[in-house]
């Protein structure tokens, strides 16, 4: 059984709140559903047999726990702080995402359901859905948008090899809010027998929940990780945001340990101009977006803004609600790395450690090594490497000859 | 009292029903809109419903969808709907609805939208994304304001729900005929006329009926079971030809087909 932390175990309440945050803005349509889940997932969470094939699961098929690695030579670079890697790129298809999608394809089995639908930004949800899918012999649709379908080929061609459809979305921006629209969309008259496994901690009660619950493995090894190799706790733990899924589950297991300052980084695109990025956290204000009360980036009409980054992951003018509640708590600080110094670490981290980092993962690289360099060699950083950058490589081609 | 409480104890006196469309506001611009109100409620609609154009309305199929993408992308706000709308209602004789995100109601301000839709003379709003769980503090600012907050129920609600939103809701109960998003519909659920007819049984309150509804044989099957029929997508989908058609052309087309419903609702 994973371990419960020691506080804010109780969030969100009854009612799917994160203090303000979090709560239920669907149509009725999706209500019963949403309940059916809340349910499914509070019995599935209590059950062994459920919680013992979930752990067999990341053991045997994703490869779990993935390593803590001690990056010495992009250490030696920053000249400071030691920068250590919790690796979710190598988990089966290559991030996080896997932790999530399977622990969902299971609950997807338990409530009797054999189709999925899911959305995708950089691809790394819909093919670690597809894979769950696959694995579990689900019909599986994923939606995404057409201009991620274009910079992130290499993982439409693996969600079609794994037996996924992949459907474009040509609505608005053709990025992953657009995506998460369609996939609404479906789940609005498909909902009696299909799923919606969500990829982030974005959405309706009870998705950021579930999303974070599921995810938390990472914070969880990594405390365990960090006591054997590092002798304690981290000084310092950062990952990127831009639903907040891989942040989510590492900071999760770390917000009881209030020693440890913990710090996400959202997509500073190319200034902070709106329009120009994509950090609600940083730059906007809260408000209702896809289900749920959070930060957000809307114009005074309450119309989503379009937001931009390099990375397809992190493309997204929204963020899940607990991110909100630890930032307005200050258990949290959040920021802002731009697209220019994403692409930087992206290559530091290739050529001192022989790792290509997803392009969302080099946001967080980006300011580990910004920090590193300011503080001692004693202090220790642990920095969520939340997937690998093979899908990100053809698409920097293209930006460098551009 | 709200004006669509008085509609329909007048409706019901008289043993009819009524016919709302459902138009979105801008499309193509806010003069247009203006116009398409005074024509519909002209040819004898008894309310009307106003869609405020959202960026990323999950409730909405296609065509209404391009409808808020096409008054979006004319750069159409708040304010210009709210003044329009201001400019309409006081001439048309039937009480206008806005159906508005909850995402524009907040970011608006709550009691500045409801103060303001008051001054511009509306007579409700449906906030399709406020389930009634959510609903609750709304509700009551909007009986403080006299308007009406008409709450949703479909054909996924379990029934012991359903009784609750019925009594959370206020000027009439919206039953939507299917589990999915609006657009036209050659069939509607075989069920729909026996689920309505229990829920007329559960509440005083008036039922009207939208999703899907677009043709004269949906009205004859619904209008016996329930107060109104709402009708969007087929509005829409006609006033989307406004871009290759003149104005007054695409005006009196709607008013005809209106018209065409109308006349198959029971005299």
């Amino acid at each position: 059984m994973p371990t419960e932390p020691k506080t804010a175990a109780s969030l969100p309440d009854a009612e799917g709140r994160f203090g303000a945050f979090g709560g239920r803005y669907v149509p009725e349509t999706l209500v019963r559903a949403l309940d059916e889940l809340a349910i499914a997932y509070d019995e599935a969470r209590r059950d062994e047999a459920f919680q013992k094939e979930l752990a067999e699961l990341r053991f045997n098929y994703v490869g779990r726990p993935s390593p803590l690695y001690h990056a010495r030579r992009l250490s030696e670079h920053c000249g400071g702080a030691q920068i250590w890697l919790k690796r979710e790129d190598l988990n089966h298809t290559g991030s996080h995402k896997i932790n999530n999608t399977l622990g969902q394809a299971l609950l997807t089995m338990r409530m009797g359901k054999r189709r999925v639908i899911a959305e995708t930004g950089a691809g790394q949800h819909g093919v670690a859905t597809a894979t769950a899918c696959a694995r579990f012999g689900l019909e599986c649709v994923v939606y995404m948008g057409a201009e991620d379908i274009r910079r992130q080929a290499p993982n439409v061609f693996s969600m079609k090899l794994l037996g996924a459809e992949v459907r474009h979305v040509d609505t608005g921006s053709k990025t992953l809010r657009d995506a998460i629209n369609d996939a609404m969309r479906d789940w609005m008259s498909s909902v009696e027998s299909t799923h919606y496994i969500l990829g982030s901690v974005v959405g309706p009660h009870p998705f950021p929940r579930i999303v974070r619950d599921f995810q938390s493995v990472i914070g969880q090894e990594a405390i365990e990780q960090s006591q054997q190799r590092i002798g304690r706790l981290p000084d310092l733990v950062v990952a990127c945001v831009g639903g907040g899924s891989n942040a989510a589950g590492m900071f999760y297991p770390f917000v009881a340990e209030t020693d440890v300052p913990l710090v996400g980084v959202e997509a500073g695109g190319r200034g902070p101009t709106p329009g120009d990025h994509a950090s609600p956290l940083s730059y906007g204000s809260p408000g209702v977006l896809h289900g749920s009360f959070s930060y957000v980036m809307q114009n005074d009409d309450g119309q989503t803004d379009d937001v931009h980054s390099i990375s397809a992951g992190l493309d997204y003018p929204g963020v899940g609600p607990e991110h909100s509640y630890w930032k307005d708590s200050g258990r949290v600080t959040y920021t802002a790395c731009e697209d220019g110094a994403a692409l930087a670490a992206f290559d530091m981290l290739a050529k001192t450690e022989g790792i290509l980092p997803a392009l969302e993962s080099s946001h967080a690289v980006a300011k580990a090594m910004e920090l590193a360099a300011e503080r001692p060699q004693s202090e220790a950083i642990v920095v969520c490497l939340s997937g690998r950058g093979d899908k990100d490589a053809a698409e920097i081609a293209r930006l460098r000859e551009g | 009292m709200p004006a669509i409480d008085d509609l329909f104890r007048d409706l019901r006196a008289k043993q009819r029903k009524a016919l709302m469309p459902f138009v979105t506001a801008g499309d193509p611009n806010p003069e247009f809109t203006e116009r398409l109100i005074g024509e519909v409620v002209g040819r004898g609609a008894s309310l009307c419903e106003i869609g405020i154009p959202y960026s990323d309305p999950i409730a909405d199929g296609p065509v209404i969808q391009a409808s808020y993408v096409r008054a979006l992308g004319a750069g159409v706000r708040l304010n210009e709907i709210l003044a329009m709308l201001g400019r309409v209602a006081p001439k048309v004789a039937a009480p206008l609805v806005t159906m508005v995100s909850y995402a524009i109601v907040y970011r608006h301000g709550v009691q500045k939208y409801l103060d303001e839709a008051r001054q511009a003379g509306l007579a409700g709003l449906i906030v399709p994304d406020l389930p009634v769980d959510e609903a609750a503090r709304l509700a009551e600012q909007c009986r403080a304001a006299d308007l009406s907050l008409v709450q949703l129920v479909t054909p996924t609600t379990p029934r012991e729900r359903a009784v609750r939103i019925a009594a959370a809701s206020s000027g009439f109960l919206y039953y939507v005929s299917v589990a999915g998003i609006t657009g036209e519909r050659t069939e509607l659920p075989a069920d729909l006329v026996d689920n309505v007819a229990w829920l007329r049984e559960q509440t005083e309150l008036p039922i009207c009926i939208g999703f899907g509804i677009s043709r004269p044989e949906h009205v004859r099957l619904l209008s016996p079971v329930a107060d109104g029929l709402i009708v969007g997508s087929a509005i829409v989908r006609r006033v989307a030809e406004a871009a290759e058609k003149p104005a007054d052309q695409v005006i009196a087309e709607v008013g005809d087909y209106v018209a065409s419903l109308l006349a198959a609702l029971p005299a």
